[in-house]
């Protein structure tokens, strides 16, 4: 007799867990539109006030300065051990089918149009995105954004327009020094460790990769800068609920933006390589 | 000699968030050079009532007349403008935290108006002395006591002399001796600049200290309105109540 509500509850736990996914789901159905809608909205303040002065150039400046010269050796190093490792693993198997002369175009290639771009802007992220939603987020939460409206000030041209002019500038620069660096290791692994001749890894490289390739990891990379000061300025700008708040809209923003990183990747690519590649 | 005129009128302003009302037809005039105190218990709706004032929110419903101009419906461009004539200091101060105590006071002045380095310099110092504070001009405001700090914000907060001056629980978490400096900061910002203040506080002691005008807020309603005697002597049982635990000490 005991056993018998015991077994009536059972299929009970089941639907409940299943009712509570679903819910979960759903919330963060709905907190994804209203992310996504928020930073669309912000884009169009920012676009609407691109075209008025105050033209904030120093500040401007000062985030170029940050975002990009800061970034530099950071992607610097990360281009050139991305090009070694790539040209390493790449020699291997073409040795296979004594194929080792494509090293250099098929690395080159892959670096321009896809790694450079993507990895610049996971290191630009990293880096200047978390620091961006970081102190936006205190801003916020210490009423120093408030303050600022008080005072007559816009914050999204004084605080949001410098950070995406500066994203959109800089990242395709950074591009250039991931693919100049990635260039270079790539190149000194393939003549000092993988005995392939400099003439042949200059010459098919220079036949294989040209300037649309070029052109389409610099396209990327402005639209990736573009959403990573994007989204990590939405994601402070909106921050609440003291220090812990902070640290969950810089998680948030590091997570959605390399999300958007990839996604748009895949979107750019579908779009770009009837025209360049 | 002419009759005072109100230089901010509230007139039936209403607020709620997700379904709660916080401000259920708030009645508020200020009277031009006066210090009026909104005294009220936490949750009361003291800062959200601040909020709107100055344009940081919009209310449900109700009027926010400033100088007779209504705020509640202006468009963001046109509330700059009206906000130019107040200043504000902040509960925690809210200064920029990346900026010097001179590039804090300085900032209204490089946004607002074309003056040269060396006028900004000047004035950043008048408005420094003002609040009683000298040679801090690099300290960052992490390197300032809580008293500092708010010092700091009300001379930030009057650098571009503004007509109605804005404090949000001023003496907030201050010693007794820093609230008495808070005090007179606020007496002298008044006497020596001819402004209207708005003092938000849940502070009895210290807003009998500065008010010419206190004004009860409860459940989202202004239960009281008058000049600090009147106030003491008032018979509403939800005032003598808040005010009952400070009476007794005295």
């Amino acid at each position: 007799m005991s056993a018998e509500p015991l077994q009536a509850s059972q299929p009970e736990v089941p639907r409940r867990a299943l009712r509570e996914g679903l819910e979960s789901a759903r919330q963060s159905l709905v907190r994804s539109v209203e992310d996504a809608g928020g930073i669309a909205v912000m884009a169009a303040q920012v676009a609407v006030r691109a075209v008025r002065p105050p033209w904030r150039v120093g500040l401007t400046f000062a985030q170029m300065d940050f975002i990009g010269v800061g970034s530099t050796l950071l992607v610097a190093l990360t281009g050139l051990f991305t090009g070694m490792v790539f040209t390493k693993q790449s020699a291997g198997a073409f040795a296979l089918f004594n194929a080792q002369s494509l090293v250099g175009p098929t690395v080159m290639l892959s670096v321009t149009e896809e790694l450079a771009p993507v990895f610049t802007a996971l290191m630009i992220t990293m880096r200047a995105g978390s620091a961006i939603s970081t102190e936006l987020g205190t801003m916020r939460v210490s009423e120093q954004i408030d303050a600022m409206v008080t005072m007559a000030v816009d914050p999204i041209k004084y605080l949001i327009y410098p950070r995406l002019v500066a994203g959109v500038l800089m990242a395709p620069v950074l591009c250039m020094v991931f693919d100049a660096a990635a260039f270079f290791g790539s190149y000194f692994i393939a003549t000092a460790v993988e005995d392939i001749s400099a003439g042949t890894f200059l010459t098919k490289t220079q036949f294989r990769v040209d300037p649309g390739d070029l052109f389409m990891g610099l396209i990327k990379s402005a639209v990736f800068g573009l959403l990573v000061t994007l989204i990590a300025c939405y994601k402070g700008y909106n921050a609440s609920g003291g220090s812990k708040g902070v640290g969950r809209a810089t998680t948030e923003a590091m997570v959605m933006t390399a999300v958007a990183i990839f996604v748009f990747d895949y979107l750019l690519d579908v779009l770009l390589i009837p025209w360049l590649g | 000699m002419p009759e005072p005129r109100p230089i901010i009128e509230v007139r039936d302003l209403h607020k709620s968030f997700a379904g709660n009302p916080v401000l259920k037809g708030i009645e508020l005039s200020l009277t031009e050079g006066e210090t009026t105190v909104v005294l009220g218990g936490s949750g009361s709706g003291k800062t959200v009532l601040m909020k709107h004032v100055i344009g940081l929110l919009r209310p449900d419903r109700g009027q926010i007349l400033v100088e007779g101009e209504d705020i509640a419906r202006l468009p963001e461009r046109e509330l700059s403008r009206v906000r130019r004539k107040f200043g504000m200091v902040f509960q925690a101060a809210a200064l920029f935290d990346s900026m010097t105590v001179f590039e804090n006071v300085a900032f209204p002045l490089r946004e607002h108006t074309k003056a040269s380095e060396k006028e900004i310099a000047d004035t950043v110092h008048q408005k420094l002395e003002v609040v009683g504070l000298r040679n801090i001009d690099h300290k960052y405001p992490a390197e300032l006591s809580g008293g500092m700090r708010k010092r700091v914000g009300l001379a930030r907060a009057i650098a571009l002399e503004p007509k109605i001056v804005l404090y949000d629980e001023p003496t907030t978490g201050l010693d007794p001796i820093t609230t008495d400096y808070v005090d007179e900061m606020i007496i002298g910002a008044k006497a020596k600049l001819r402004v209207t203040s708005l003092v938000i506080s849940h502070d009895i002691g210290s807003a009998f200290n500065i008010a010419d005008q206190i004004a009860f807020l409860h459940q989202g309603r202004i239960r009281l309105h008058g000049p600090p005697d009147e106030v003491r002597r008032s018979d509403d049982p939800e005032l003598k109540k808040f005010l009952s635990t400070w009476l007794e000490k005295k």
